[in-house]
This record gives C-alpha cells, structure tokens and sequence, in this order.
C-alpha cells in the first residue's frame, strides 16, 4: 500500500512542479516500516484499527523520521526531538506515516499559497487553489495518495480545504485530541483534524488519535466512543500488546451503540442559521444546500430554522484573537533556538530582526504585528479584551440552540467553491473564506464539512455542527447526509 | 482607529521584527484597513459578559505538577552542538565571545 501510495502521487505529479502536496517524504523508510507492519499482521499480533494503512500529516504536527517545518522558511530542516501523542496514537493503532504535507505558514490561510515552498493546487482543477491551511492534506486525501490525512484547525483549516476538494475534513470538540506537538499558533482555539475519502474514513481516523493526554493540560478526559458505522458488528481486536494498548486511552470499554441505519434520521432535530445562509451567498451553493437538506427530510429528520445572531461578528473577533495568540506563541522563533539564523553582526536584537523578518512571510508578519497591536498597552481593553467578551457570546448563541432541542446545525462549509491562485491579494478577503467555519473554533464545538454537490465543476461542502463533546451525532448526521446523496455528493 | 507608520515601527520593535520603510508603509494601510473591519465589535453591548479565554469545559483542569520528561528520539545531548552544566550552548554569534572559550 505504501507503493501504491507513491506511485500514485507520482503518477497524479504530487511534486513540487505540479500540485504540490508534500513537503518531505521518505519511501524506502516508509517501505520499511510498511515491511515491518506486515510481519505484526503476519504474527496476528496488536495490529491495531489503521493497520498498513498510509496516512499523510500536515508538516505542523511533529513527527519523528521526517522533518516539521511548519511550510516556514524559519523552521526549514527542522527535525523535532519528540513526536506528537496523535502521531504516536496513529503509529499505535497501525498507520504508517508516509509524508509531511503542505500548508500555509504556521497555519495562518485559506489558500496554502502562503506556504514558503509554494501553493498546493487543487486536484479537481489546477488553476485553483486546494484551500487552507491544511490544503496539502486535502488534496493528498482527494488525488488517492492517502485516503486519511492529519490537518489542523484553528479557524477551518480542515473543513474549508477538504469542500474545496471534494473529501470530508472534521475539526474535534477542543480537548478531543491532544495538541501536545502540535506546532502552536493560537492555543485557545487550534486542534488537531482529520480529512478523509468518506464519512467513515474520517472516524476511523479521529476514532484513532482522540481520547486524554497528560501532555496536553487543556486535553479532555471524556470517554471516546466508537464513531464508525463500519465498526458495526465487528469484534474487537485482540491479541494487544500493552505498550501499545495504552496509547489508545480514551476509548469508551462500552462505546455508545452506533446508529442503526445510515439511512435515517428519525426524531433528529436539524437547524438552519439564517445567518449563514445570507442573500449574498453564491445561488449555486444555496441549491446545493437546500438539496441536501431535503435528504434530511426525507429520511425523518425536522429541519428548523433557528438563528446564532452573533456569528456575523466572529471574522473580528477571530482575527483578533488568533493573531494576538500566535504574537505570543511564535516570538520562539528567534534565530537561537530553532532553524533559520540571520547574524548580522550587529549584536543579539538585530540577530532576532533579522532572523524573524527573513525567516517569517508576509501573512505571518502581518498578523504578528496585527496580535502584537491588539496586546499592546492602550488598545488592549478596546480590542482584545472585547474580543474575548464577544467570543463568549458566540459560544452562547450554540449552546441556547442546542439546548432548544436541536440535535445538530447545518450550514454551508465555505461561501464559494475553491478560487484561482492568485485571484485574492487583499488580506480581508481571505479572511472571509472562513465566515463559515471560525464560529465552531470560537465555541470550541465540533464540526466536520461533507461533500453536497459541484459548483461550476468545482467540489462544494456542506457542514454539520453539533455541541461539545457530541462527535457522535455529527457523525450520525453525517453518514446520513454521505448516504443521501450518494453519488451526487461527487457532482 | 487608524494605525500609523510610528505604531507600525512600535510595534515592529515590540515583536523583534525587522522592517523596512516600504514595507512600513504598505503595513500601515494593511493593518489600518483590517482594523476597520474591527470597528463593529465596539458596538456590542458586553458590560455583562465573562471574558473566555478558552472553551475546554469545564475550565482548564488542574492537575499535580508533576509531568514526565517527553519521550525524546534520542539523548538530549544529540540535539545540540554541545553542551555544558545541563545547558545547551547554542552557536554564538559573531559580536559574541565563544562561550566555550569564555567558560574555559
């Protein structure tokens, strides 16, 4: 599988001068590894839910064998010393980790045209970007070179790129998985996500890294159901070894029953935000919406129209927050520690200048200048302070909905289907890519997009958002939807 | 609230970022334009409202302090050119004297 993996990368032109979509990969290591997997298959020892399974990580997730680099010229050739516990959890339940993925430096956009190391274009045409910032990962997941791939979010970094190819992407509850080595941007809101070919892959693959880290202080310790649809019926592997074993804490010994049928939706309660459907929203979308919720519909469930009347704010709110995290996070980067040094000989301040400003683009400049604005003395109260307030509003107007009853919200993934590259040069613009996705980091809910349809030719996703820690209905809502749609899904 | 070329180089200080007078200048209108946009969250009424600085329920658990050492892939002597007393020495730099030399 791991051949088929790089030949189909090759074959597709996975490489730099064509889509772009890793940034480091090694396959005779991963072959060796794939060689070592078969011999635990062979033994029917622990060999875990992803076993052989080749899986593609987003280059902001630490990993031991190839380098983390965060698409930054700054980290450029960096290796980290430890693994990150969803890696380690991967690697337990089987997965062989065969690349490192491109992405918009440190995470920050929509497009993963601000990666140092160039855009990655989008499969489903290559005039246009694959979104971001986990876009690598997407489209790895798209072109068939994987059929799971680690991504993160911070403000839709997984569901944005993931309708802008076509696959489903799901952002966990935050807590669900550990963040411990995952390169931090804006630590209140990122979290690490899954992309996959289908509803059921993107479970297995959040099934297998979620669960309670000691490693990560803001980790949760809430029982892990089993999420796949596939699961069903199936006894549960055996023959564990304990090292392994322990790496997979978290799972519920009694997991929740799955749903029955993927086909009904009996008794679910479905809303629809009217802000999130505005007059503005491109018509093609809004069909593709609307066809979608009449699959709701028809298998049972009641579609309500409900409101979350401060999402309009959360672009300002984000774009405050997120930049004034990452101001903090990322003043480790100066030239002493990791990667990239600039002596310019004029002593230690100027070294950090130097460094910082070669070393960091111009979106991750911009927004660390945007955080360090918003902290700073006289504009702290009128900018971060009241972000944060409103911050909590958002996360109000969530919890009133689904305390109301409703079992999950349905909304578009993303305003448009994927844009040329090239085609957004004003920082703003960009931002509102994520007016859709922003609101569940803010309320720290989960939410994961499916594919609904085509628009011009290009994939259109669809997004379902349930409350904290309730993965289980969103998935239930979501196979539903997978299956609804059917082919359709795709066109 | 418009930011000017002198906040800019403030600011650029404050965050240890080396940047030019051009370059001054098109972050001053970048960031004034974004500003703008940020503008409407003063009109939201959140005299009432608890400030969230995070959304893990339940709040942040609080826990022993005692957190293991991570798993490193080797020894920490090998992720550094060398070490002394417990401390890495990282490459110096040109204006600085050689701390080996210094500690010998």
């Amino acid at each position: 599988m791991v051949h088929a993996s790089f030949d189909r990368a090759r074959k597709i032109g996975a490489g730099p001068d064509a889509l772009n979509i890793f940034l480091h990969a090694d396959e005779d290591a991963s072959a060796e590894e794939a060689a070592s997997m078969a011999e635990r298959i062979q033994g029917a020892a622990d060999i875990g839910i992803l076993a052989g399974v080749p899986v593609a990580v987003k280059d902001n997730i630490a990993t031991l064998g190839l380098p983390t680099t965060c698409a930054s010229k700054i980290l450029a050739g960096y290796s980290s010393p430890f693994e990150a516990t969803a890696i380690t959890r991967l690697r337990a339940n089987g997965a062989l980790i065969v690349a490192k993925t491109n992405m918009d430096e440190f995470a920050m956009g929509s497009s993963t045209e601000n990666s140092a190391f160039g855009p990655t274009r989008n499969p489903h045409d290559v005039r246009c970007v694959a979104g971001g910032s986990s876009g690598g990962s997407a489209a790895a997941v798209a072109a068939g070179i994987t059929p799971i791939a680690l991504g993160s979010e911070t403000g839709g970094s997984v569901r944005q790129p993931a309708a802008f190819c076509g696959v489903v992407g799901v952002k966990p509850t935050y807590g669900r998985v550990s963040r411990y080595g995952l390169v931090a941007f804006a630590s209140s809101l990122d979290q690490i996500g899954v992309v996959g070919r289908t509803v059921d892959d993107a479970a297995l693959g959040l099934e297998s890294i979620a669960g309670f880290d000691k490693m990560d202080s803001t980790s949760s310790d809430a029982d892990v159901p089993i999420y796949r649809l596939s699961a069903l019926g199936k006894p549960a592997p055996k023959a564990r070894n304990p090292d392994t074993e322990a790496m997979r804490i978290g799972r519920s010994p009694v997991p929740l029953p799955p749903p029955p049928d993927a086909n009904t939706l009996a008794g679910v309660v479905i809303g629809k935000p009217k802000e999130y459907f505005p007059e503005t929203l491109d018509p093609n979308i809004s069909e593709l919406c609307d066809r979608a919720l009449d699959r709701f519909r028809s298998m049972g469930a009641t579609i309500r129209d409900v409101s979350l009347p401060r999402s309009p704010l959360a672009i300002p709110v984000y774009y405050i927050l997120a930049p004034a995290e990452a101001s903090s996070n990322l003043a480790r980067f100066d030239g002493v520690r990791y990667g990239l040094r600039v002596d310019s000989g004029k002593g230690l301040k100027s070294m950090y200048e130097a460094t910082r400003s070669q070393g960091f683009g111009p979106e991750v400049t911009r927004r660390i200048l945007l955080g360090t604005y918003v902290l700073s003395a006289g504009y702290y109260d009128a900018y971060y302070k009241k972000a944060q307030a409103v911050r909590t509003l958002i996360a109000d107007d969530f919890r009133a909905v689904f305390n109301s009853g409703v079992h999950a919200i349905f909304t578009p993934t993303t305003p448009t289907p994927a844009f040329q590259v090239g085609a957004i040069s004003d920082p703003y613009e960009m931002y509102l890519n994520d007016i859709f996705t922003v609101t569940a980091n803010l309320a720290g809910v989960p939410a994961i997009s499916v594919p609904i349809g085509r628009v011009r030719g290009l994939p259109a996703g669809g997004q379902i958002i349930t409350g904290h820690f309730d993965e289980y209905n969103m998935f239930r809502v979501a196979y539903a939807l997978e299956a609804g749609l059917g082919a359709e899904a795709h066109r | 609230m418009a930011v000017t070329r002198e906040d800019v180089l403030h600011i650029a200080d404050l965050a240890r970022l080396g940047v030019d007078s051009a370059r001054a200048d098109e972050l001053t209108r970048e960031l004034s334009a974004i500003l703008a946009h940020m503008e409407v969250l003063s009109q939201v009424d959140t005299n009432q409202v608890t400030l969230t600085a995070g959304v893990g329920a339940g709040g942040t658990p609080l826990r022993p302090d005692d957190r293991e050492p991570p798993l490193m892939e080797g020894v920490l002597e090998s992720f550094a050119p060398a070490m002394r007393d417990g401390f890495f020495i990282v490459p110096r730099l040109s204006t600085h004297e050689d701390p080996a030399e210094a500690g010998a």
